[in-house]
């Protein structure tokens, strides 16, 4: 599962670099995003404006980092496209996480706080 | 003696059904090429992207479904066929296995987990089949002898 990240104190940035998250994936992308995250500052936004295709074993991947990460850290996610913002609201966990539509929304709102 | 006018039969071309077969590999692995290989078949369908992503995720939880539960345990991985219709604008899926049965030989309801206050709480499954009565018109299920059949059906076009 390929992923960048980059931190700036207090954010951390994590970019998904592959266009599925799917149940082919998902316990890979669980495991990277520990390993990135560990030390991570106290909100960690991942950009997922490369993925457009997510299923329910995706979502629950993001779940778990979601919950491995807190409650010291946040995660905040941006950059959702059509088909993946789409499964956040027909599971409703669009009201579980802050969305952002772009990374650049999401640092516009979150730099400075 | 005049001929008898010759009367001309109105033949009824049938509308072309649209229908193909695949089968894969009930792996993760299988799945992922499997919906690669299945959403370019209906490109010739000619169907607005909303109809696609949907199909894709629908058909995508039912494999992933019984990638994990049909064929749960085994040592090799088993079959998954599946049969794509599409008449009068909707689209027709049968997909059959030779895995475990359903448990209590239906198809799960499928609400949608609960959402508790505490993230620690949160459901990390379980949106499957939730997902899959959500986005389909019908669902029917039938364990006949060792065979799993299912039967999706998605009505398309709706805008």
């Amino acid at each position: 599962m390929k992923l960048s990240a980059k931190t700036e104190e207090p954010l951390q940035i994590v970019t998904v670099l592959e266009n599925r998250i799917d149940a082919a994936v998902a316990l890979d992308f669980k495991e990277a995003m520990r390993q990135l995250t560990e030390n991570a500052p106290e909100r960690v936004i991942l950009d997922l404006s490369a993925v457009t295709f997510i299923d329910s074993s995706g979502l629950g991947a993001i779940v778990a980092t979601m919950k491995f990460l807190a409650p010291a850290r946040t995660l905040l996610l941006a950059g959702l496209t059509g088909p993946v913002d789409r499964v956040f609201r027909l599971t409703r966990m669009d009201s579980v996480f802050t969305l952002y539509p772009s990374l650049a929304a999401a640092l516009k709102d979150q730099v400075g706080k | 003696m005049n001929a008898k006018p010759q009367q001309v039969l109105e033949v009824k071309t049938p509308r072309p059904t649209f229908a193909f077969e695949q089968s894969l590999e009930a792996t993760q692995d299988a799945v992922r090429e499997a919906l690669a290989y299945f959403i370019d078949q209906l490109s010739t369908l000619v169907l607005p992207q909303d109809d696609l992503e949907t199909v894709e995720l629908v058909l995508a939880e039912t494999l992933n479904n019984i990638v994990e539960h049909a064929f749960a345990d085994q040592t090799e991985p088993g079959f998954i066929r599946i049969r794509c219709v599409c008449q009068r604008g909707v689209l027709y899926l049968r997909i059959t296995d030779f895995g475990k049965a359903m448990p209590g030989l239906m198809a799960p309801a499928g609400s949608t987990p609960a959402m508790p206050i505490g993230s620690d709480e949160l459901p990390e499954g379980g949106f499957g089949w939730g997902l899959i009565r959500t986005l389909t018109d019908d669902v029917s299920y039938v364990r006949s002898g060792p065979m799993n059949a299912l039967t999706l059906q998605i009505a398309l076009n709706k805008g």
